[in-house]
């Protein structure tokens, strides 16, 4: 014993040490991650302070109900955020009931075979695929082979289709997070396969496919390239077609097949411009799309946190 | 659950109305070149405003190529272009069964200012432009006697567009002949006033800028002629040499392609003759040069005849006259 004692003696000081160096070692790595955080925060801070300073000045009732115009402090971006919010809405609309109905039958009921793991691996590979590719199919197929236009509708089918691995991704997350007990509770008691998908899984994984699903529509809020590709226009001084008329059936979806612009659109439009004018016009543009992200973003925080309480198991 | 029977319910709706026909309202689509936008767009405002919103006018931008090929297959009502319609791009429209009207707008010309201060120089060649701005000039050209050895050894200082602008493509593509491709080292700016002020105050320096900038501050800088080098010899850029087609290559006519079906509906019709008569403030408010009211006469009187085509043979050309350019029979 005393000899293994002596043994140990001199390696247990060489231990500590050790262990000195190593919680040295800890707190740079604790910085460096601190700084990691900081900048990425201090760089986002640094833009959006950039842009409040170049356009908070033009935000005003009047650039939020102004169409654009030649004369930059006029101009403003009511059709270009009018058709954000519809292109955006078509987006949801599609994009949504595909996305999570994909999802459900991958985690749920596909079986485990060669087809299936195709599908999962092209999922996985086209939420990698660069947006003006999505904008070139459907110039392609929507555009030309449907004839739906360069309208709403295009860009919404257009984004929707972008925003598909995305929601189709999480909605396979939140399901795969539904403790197995409870469906083999609810299988148990005779529930159909269909019953315990529709009343206790999706029920349960609402909050994080809901997640998913804003994720995705923030992105496609910003999204340019793919939207030029099917030909969103430039200058557009009115409105798409209300959607309720006086006339029978009092509803419309003229609206749909008309054409518009969009906030990331109009801001690169002023930006290219000669003119501090139209450079203010830009940055104001910019803060909207960024408060309409933000918006969307606490819409789904809030549903997430409500959800979740709501559940009792 | 409620959710997703919410999204169903919304994509039934959807699928529905994708069956129903759109009316239609009086729409007026252009499209094409981002440098004739400022001036189309200030058309579309006037004429829209004048029209109290009877009648809809749209204008994209998809450059002037990508503007030819929407108009030759149908798809828009006028198309802006940068430069006339080239052969492929009238055999397109020829075989899609487009005629068009090309009706000249503006021009558009830039100047190469430097200080008043600067004695030695008052006329500069393309090649000698080219030397200082190619992109392989960057941090090698840098004082006046590595362009020219008659040229003193001093520092040599640079002003011009930023790179976002149609500006810095123009210029580029004009004096490089590629557009975008520029040395990066000089200060950039959007804002005219800070090209003049810098400009005006250094005199090593050179600098370029839309003529329509430079025309108020004329007594403040110093602008310098050009020499393409086909024997015109040096031009000082004026609105009369701009018109004339002799500031080259630093100016050129921007043009605007009406098809003839088109044409035919009257609101397309009465926007033309709008854009015909009123344009002259409009186009010196955007900061571009009118033509001569000659210009927009003859071209509003070869479109009510029915004058199709072009004057060019589907060949780019530089140093036309405008007169030049009416006097011409139309093809195509």
């Amino acid at each position: 014993m005393t000899d293994v004692a002596h043994q140990h003696g001199p390696r247990r000081i060489v231990s500590e040490v050790q262990v000195l160096r190593r919680r040295r070692r800890e707190r740079i790595f604790v910085i460096f991650g601190l700084a990691s955080t900081l900048i990425g925060l201090l760089v986002l801070l640094a833009l959006l302070g950039n842009l409040v300073i170049d356009g908070v000045a033009r935000l005003d009732w009047n650039f939020l109900t102004n169409f654009p115009s030649r004369r930059a402090a006029q101009a403003g971006i009511l059709s270009a955020w009018v058709g954000s919010l519809l292109v955006i809405l078509v987006t949801a609309c599609i994009g949504a009931p595909l996305g999570v109905g994909a999802g459900i039958y991958l985690e749920e009921y596909s079986a485990r075979n060669w087809l299936t793991n195709i599908i999962e691996v092209n999922v996985a590979n086209l939420a990698a695929v660069p947006s003006i590719v999505y904008g070139l199919l459907a110039l392609g197929l929507f555009v030309y082979g449907f004839g739906t236009g360069r309208s709403i509708f295009t860009a919404g089918l257009t984004l929707a289709l972008l925003i598909l691995p995305i929601v189709i991704v999480a909605t396979r997350e939140a399901i795969r997070s539904v403790p197995q007990t409870i469906r083999e509770a609810a299988l148990a008691i005779g529930a159909t396969k269909g019953q315990v998908t529709k009343d206790h899984v999706l029920p349960a994984a609402l909050p994080g496919v809901l997640t998913g699903v804003i994720i995705g529509l923030s992105r496609a809020l910003g999204e340019t390239a793919p939207l030029i590709t099917i030909g969103a226009l430039t200058f557009i001084a009115f409105l798409p077609a209300p959607p309720i008329t006086s006339e029978f059936p009092f509803v419309s979806f003229e609206w749909l097949f008309d054409g518009f612009t969009v906030l990331p659109i109009q801001a690169f439009n002023w930006i290219s411009r000669p003119g501090r004018d139209f450079h203010a016009n830009a940055a104001a543009a910019g803060l909207v799309l960024l408060i309409m992200t933000l918006a969307l973003n606490s819409i789904a925080i809030v549903l997430r946190y409500r959800l979740r309480k709501r559940l009792q198991w | 659950m409620k959710f997703l029977t919410g999204s169903a319910v919304c994509a039934v709706a959807l699928a529905f109305c994708a069956a129903n026909a759109h009316a239609q309202t009086k729409t007026i689509a252009i499209d094409g070149s981002s440098t004739v936008f400022p001036v189309s767009e200030a058309l579309a405002e006037e004429f829209q405003k004048s029209k109290r919103g009877r009648i809809r006018v749209t204008v994209g931008i998809s450059g002037t190529g990508g503007g030819f090929k929407k108009f030759c297959r149908g798809e828009i009502d006028m198309s802006n272009a940068s430069r006339p319609i080239l052969k492929e791009e009238i055999e397109a429209c020829r075989r899609a069964g487009i005629e068009f009207f090309e009706l000249p707008l503006a021009y558009d010309a830039l100047t190469v200012a430097v200080s008043p201060k600067n004695t030695f120089l008052d006329c500069i060649t393309v090649d000698e432009l080219k030397r200082i701005w190619e992109p392989g000039a960057q941090g090698k050209v840098t004082t006046w006697n590595q362009v020219n050895a008659k040229w003193p050894n001093r520092k040599l200082t640079l002003y011009g567009a930023g790179s976002d602008s149609g500006t810095f493509d123009y210029f580029t593509e004009a004096v490089t002949g590629k557009a975008k491709a520029s040395r990066g080292d000089y200060t950039a700016s959007e804002d005219d006033n800070v090209l003049v002020q810098g400009i005006e105050n250094d005199p090593n320096a050179l600098g370029y800028i839309p003529y329509a900038y430079y025309a108020p501050h004329a007594k403040q800088m110093k602008a310098l002629g050009v020499d393409d080098g086909k024997g015109k010899g040096c031009v000082k850029p004026s609105l009369e040499a701009v018109t004339a087609g002799t500031y080259n290559p630093l100016a050129r006519p921007l043009f605007f392609y009406v098809s003839k079906k088109s044409a035919a509906k009257p609101e397309v019709k009465e926007y033309v003759e709008f854009a015909m008569k009123q344009s002259i403030p409009l186009i010196r408010e955007v900061k571009y040069l009118p033509l001569p009211e000659v210009a927009y006469k003859t071209a509003l009187e070869d479109f009510s005849k029915g004058r199709v085509g072009t004057v060019f043979g589907g060949v780019p050309e530089v140093g036309l006259s405008i007169e030049e350019l009416m006097k011409r029979e139309k093809r195509g």
